[in-house]
């Protein structure tokens, strides 16, 4: 396979959810722009990650890749093939292909079935019969998971929740993915724990070549696990860089910002630059016009106001590093004027 | 004592909580004990079930007497609590101390506006009209940055975002001018940009008012942003204590050690993998005998006679600062070693 051609190619990805309303008969009255004009590629073996505040569509994202959700409007392509608008029959043998863990190893795992047939499952609905047997194919993936191998009759409430999502990643790594969109792998485990899953993800990523999508918050697990980072707004990509080019060089006002909200668990003499944005993210229902930042970025204009941005490779940026803004950040402008704002009220 | 002459505002000594169960007892708090004096902010850090929330819900007075034993003493003040009458703490709840919970939307009423729940508790512990009530929880809302109060003190808690309802939990935690307010993981359902308001909020209101905060979390980077001392607990223990800069700089319990080396930094290396803990935290219901930690520590086999499997370690306080391990100091700097060097960057 040449790697010049993506695994996974998303262009113009929209996903509009119906706002109901009005009495006695419902009518569409909106639509909660979850996810609004997509551009991103994944490539073979790489993991793309996708950070973002709560409501700025990374979860939806994944779950229009997998298509758990149907896209309302631009197109998912898998391996040169549009899968957009495909059937249940189409998707079946794709769908083997493109796997998910979920954020919740409590709720993603069936209460009343044992590990080994929460493993299997996957090979039941497609009909796969691995050489030596499921159950010996079980036993292979619990100790790839770091689960010991007897454990495959036991039920999922005797599992802590790190070995809970362990599990999780048996059952997606079953079928031998080439795609597993992560939606906050380690987001519910304790501190202590998430670094074993994720180190588990990443000798998964590195020794069998799965491509991930790795959905989270959290800045800095994000950079740890993927080689190249999309910065979400408001169900839009603000910026797309290379691991090192977004966060040594962040262009847009809201990578930045995001950047040094981070608290890190370190005392040092020279305090980080600390940028406060004021107020919250607005409602996806009634975003803002032309830059959907803008209520919230210390450099507004007029222009931002009226002219959405595109999502570029602007000046100063190295080849790959897109950034949706009209005034990128040059590094050593300081938002001087951010703390003067007065905080604006939600929708 | 810690770093200051002052009076401690709050003494906890040998504080033990255990709840009986059908499947026995657990232990979810085990002898714990510390100061805190006025005007600072104490971080207690630890995962889930290592006893930090029951430690401040049982310092409120908030658990149930029924099910729940609480030895030891708690000195607000110079008031004993632990025993107290449920009057004596009705009153100085919300008015002396009070808290704020993780969950703002679950800890507000859907039922009633925004301003009345926090007029409420001022009119309760001061007698005052429904009017002024009212005009003192405008002044809270503007208090905590919430924009146009005037207006929005008759919304209801579904018509604020997930940052205003956590100040406006803010503002009827602050209402009477707490001493003391306690703040159970406040910011941990919130976006980072938003935690960061309302940790600067925090700083503000306490340099305003002197009030000493206990912040609960589990996050060691809001430590760092929002405490002066730091306690960590494991397993309804605490095994290690200090200023913040103590602690993050130069910990000396393996499980401080290891919590802070499983944690990415933005700018640490990105090619090795993470050093986790191994295995996962304890129960209550059966504990591990001797040093709660010892079945995930690295460093057990390191002392003699199996000592961490059959005794607890002593937590020795001197001027604030402890931890309770067994290994010998010379030990703990020469193994750990490596994570101060690659700390330093």
């Amino acid at each position: 396979m040449s790697n010049t051609e993506p695994l996974l190619d998303v262009t113009g990805l929209t996903k509009h959810f119906p706002v109901k309303g009005g009495f006695p008969i419902r009518r569409t009255v909106g639509a909660v722009q979850a996810v609004d004009g997509l551009d991103f590629q994944v490539a073979q073996g790489e993991s793309l990650g996708l950070v973002g505040e709560s409501g700025c569509g990374k979860s939806t994202t994944g779950r229009l890749i997998t298509r758990l959700l149907e896209p309302t409007g631009g197109t998912i392509s898998y391996q040169g093939k549009d899968i957009t608008h495909a059937s249940r029959k189409q998707l079946a043998p794709i769908r083997s292909e493109i796997q998910m863990i979920f954020q919740d190893p409590y709720a993603s795992l069936n209460p009343r079935q044992t590990v080994g047939k929460i493993i299997s499952g996957p090979m039941e609905i497609n009909d796969i019969d691995p050489a030596g047997g499921r159950e010996k194919r079980v036993r292979e993936l619990l100790e790839i998971v770091g689960l010991n191998p007897e454990h495959f009759n036991r039920f999922p409430h005797e599992f802590s929740g790190g070995q809970r999502q362990r599990i999780g990643v048996a059952r997606a790594l079953a079928l031998e993915p080439k795609l597993i969109v992560a939606d906050e792998p380690v987001s519910a485990l304790d501190v202590s724990i998430q670094a074993q899953v994720v180190n588990l993800l990443q000798k998964v990523q590195e020794e069998l070549g799965i491509a991930f999508v790795f959905i989270a918050h959290d800045l800095a697990i994000v950079r740890h696990f993927s080689q190249r980072v999309a910065v979400m707004y408001l169900g839009k990509i603000v910026e797309i860089a290379d691991r090192d080019d977004l966060y040594g060089n962040p262009r847009h006002p809201y990578t930045r910002a995001l950047l040094s909200a981070v608290p890190e668990a370190t005392v040092d003499d020279t305090p980080r630059e600390r940028i406060r944005l004021t107020g919250d993210v607005p409602s996806p229902i009634n975003p803002p016009s032309g830059c959907r930042f803008r209520t919230r970025c210390w450099k507004a204009t007029e222009k931002c106001a009226t002219e959405a941005p595109p999502l570029v490779q602007v000046e100063g940026n190295k080849p790959g590093h897109l950034t949706a803004c009209h005034y990128p950040e040059t590094g050593n402008s300081a938002p001087a004027d951010r703390l003067d704002k007065t905080p604006r009220a939600a929708a | 004592m810690t770093s200051t002459d002052q009076q401690p505002f709050l003494s906890i000594k040998d504080l033990k909580v255990h709840f009986s169960t059908e499947d026995g007892v657990v232990k979810a708090v085990d002898g714990l004990s510390f100061d805190l004096v006025r005007g600072k902010t104490l971080g207690i850090v630890g995962e889930s079930g290592s006893g930090k929330s029951v430690t401040n819900l049982t310092i409120l007075g908030l658990h149930n007497p029924d099910s729940t034993t609480v030895e030891g003493s708690i000195v607000l003040d110079g008031d004993e609590l632990n025993g107290a009458p449920e009057k004596t703490l009705e009153k100085l709840r919300g008015n002396k101390m009070s808290m704020i919970f993780q969950d703002a939307l679950a800890s507000l009423s859907p039922y009633h506006t925004v301003g009345r729940q926090i007029g409420e508790t001022y009119r309760k512990h001061t007698g005052c009209s429904k009017k002024e009530a009212r005009d003192r929880a405008i002044e809270m809302l503007r208090r905590v940055g919430i924009p146009q109060p005037d207006v929005r003190v008759d919304d209801y808690p579904h018509q604020f975002s997930g940052g205003m309802r956590q100040r406006a939990m803010i503002a009827m935690a602050l209402v009477c001018d707490p001493e003391l307010l306690i703040a159970d993981e406040p910011t941990t359902a919130l976006d980072v940009t938003v935690q960061a308001q309302i940790m600067d909020l925090l700083k503000d209101l306490q340099q305003e008012f002197g009030t000493a905060i206990i912040f609960i979390t589990h996050d060691l980077g809001v430590i760092a942003d929002i405490a002066d001392d730091v306690l960590v607990m494991y397993g309804g223990r605490c095994v290690e204590r200090g200023t913040k800069e103590e602690v993050l700089r130069d910990p000396q319990h393996p499980y401080t050690l290891g919590l802070l080396s499983s944690m990415p930094a933005l700018d640490g290396p990105v090619d090795v993998p993470l050093s986790p803990i191994p295995g996962s935290p304890p129960s209550l219901l059966n504990p591990p005998s001797g040093c709660r930690f010892h079945p995930r520590c690295a460093f057990a086999e390191k002392v003699a006679d199996g000592l961490c499997s059959t005794e607890r370690p002593p937590l020795e306080v001197v001027d604030g600062r402890g931890s309770a391990c067994h290994l010998t100091p010379e030990q703990r700097r020469e193994l750990f070693a490596d994570f101060a060097g690659s700390r330093q960057h």
